[in-house]
């Protein structure tokens, strides 16, 4: 018991960015002088900078047997466009026969990712979620991870958001961040009927959101985007996501019959859980591209 | 006609990416994947995916080199700014 006790200690120390030996003065007076060891002679450093040519030449050999590896298996590969593929099987006919009376999207990619291959999408989403968690984890500023130096630098940056005077990049973020947000949302909002979808519109939002914050600084954005929301949004995102999709599951492969009905096609209210889905993932994504903006520059969002 | 224009576009593409892994500074580095990124965005909307190509031009133009930059100057690279 004592051993887990002090394994958990190690490990939340480690977690909270302390000093990750525990008794720390203990350990240095129990252990000896290291020896040095006599590293020297063939491999020291002026040695290893002289051998510049040969890793040069080795790098280069070891690009060119990979590349020729790489071309000999596309060399094997079926003729592009060859009626008799193994892609071209029924699959693609089904979907491209019946794609819009199953679905509901005339966007037939919007219809394959969010309908037929919803459940890759989720994980793709879970993925940029999980991305984002580990930017929280390392750079995120809290009272561990905290240097009286970068809080000056913090202030400094504040100071000039505030007072400085930017006049190109002020006017053109107040003139450009709506127009780009907008676009943004028009291509989530019509995934399913034109291209683009939840992913494409929701980059094009979080730019918009990037250009407004790098205008006008971080403090202007708190006023409606903070770790809060930030938080809830991806959790209620994913979570709609995944309700979405399991009653489609269930409903759909138990033949209960309690279909979503899918509309006219070409209706902006039509294809089912399409549309939601798409909302579901624009805001992750744009949630999440504005996180990494603002944890790499200020630690906190 | 628009083959000529691919054909243009396709020795760009490999030129901006011989150009991103021979450069030694990465600021220009960096200007020159955006550059990269434009080029393939117009590739993918000839080759008649423009979902693709808007995808492309966010994230590979737009909030890839953001994110580079920010790296940059997060490990004291970029000159003549407060970390340079």
């Amino acid at each position: 018991m004592g051993e887990k006790k002090s394994f958990w200690k190690h490990l939340k120390a480690w977690v909270d960015g302390e000093e990750v030996i525990l008794d720390a003065d203990k350990y240095i007076v129990s252990r000896s002088v290291k020896e040095k060891k006599n590293w020297g002679g063939r491999y020291s450093m002026e040695n290893i900078k002289g051998n510049k040519k040969l890793y040069g030449f080795l790098s280069v050999a070891i690009s060119v047997l990979f590349i020729g590896i790489m071309l000999s298996v596309v060399n094997d590969l079926p003729e592009f466009g060859n009626p008799s593929n193994p892609a071209n099987n029924e699959v693609m006919e089904r979907y491209l026969e019946s794609g819009i009376e199953e679905t509901g999207a005339i966007n037939f990619v919007a219809g394959m990712i969010l309908d037929y291959r919803a459940f890759d999408t989720f994980g793709e989403s879970n993925v940029l979620f999980l991305a984002v968690m580990c930017v929280v984890l390392l750079l995120k500023k809290d009272k561990n991870n905290y240097s009286e130096k970068e809080e000056a630098e913090n202030w400094e940056d504040d100071y000039f958001d505030e007072n400085e005077k930017r006049p190109i990049l002020k006017v053109g973020g107040k003139l450009l961040a709506p127009l780009i947000i907008l676009y943004g949302i028009y291509v989530i909002l019509n995934g399913h009927l034109s291209p683009g979808g939840g992913f494409s519109g929701g980059t094009i939002i979080g730019a918009g959101l990037i250009l407004y914050a790098s205008a006008y600084g971080q403090k202007k954005m708190q006023t409606f985007f903070t770790f809060r929301t930030f938080t809830l949004i991806c959790v209620a995102c994913l979570l709609t996501y995944c309700a979405c999709k399991s009653y489609s599951f269930f409903t759909g492969a138990n033949h209960v019959g309690y279909e979503i009905p899918k509309g006219i096609p070409g209706n902006i209210l039509s294809s089912g859980f399409i549309l939601p889905l798409n909302i579901c993932v624009g805001l992750i994504v744009a949630c999440t591209m504005y996180g990494f903006y603002a944890l790499f520059t200020k630690g906190d969002i | 006609m628009s083959a000529g224009i691919q054909i243009i576009l396709l020795v760009f593409l490999v030129a901006c990416a011989l150009a991103v892994s021979l450069t030694k500074n990465l600021f220009i580095a960096v200007i020159v994947f955006m550059g990269y990124s434009s080029i393939m965005a117009v590739i993918w909307l000839l080759l008649e995916s423009p979902d693709l190509a808007i995808t492309e031009a966010a994230v590979g133009a737009g909030v890839d080199s953001v994110l580079f930059f920010l790296t940059l100057k997060k490990v004291h690279y970029l000159k003549g700014t407060r970390e340079g």
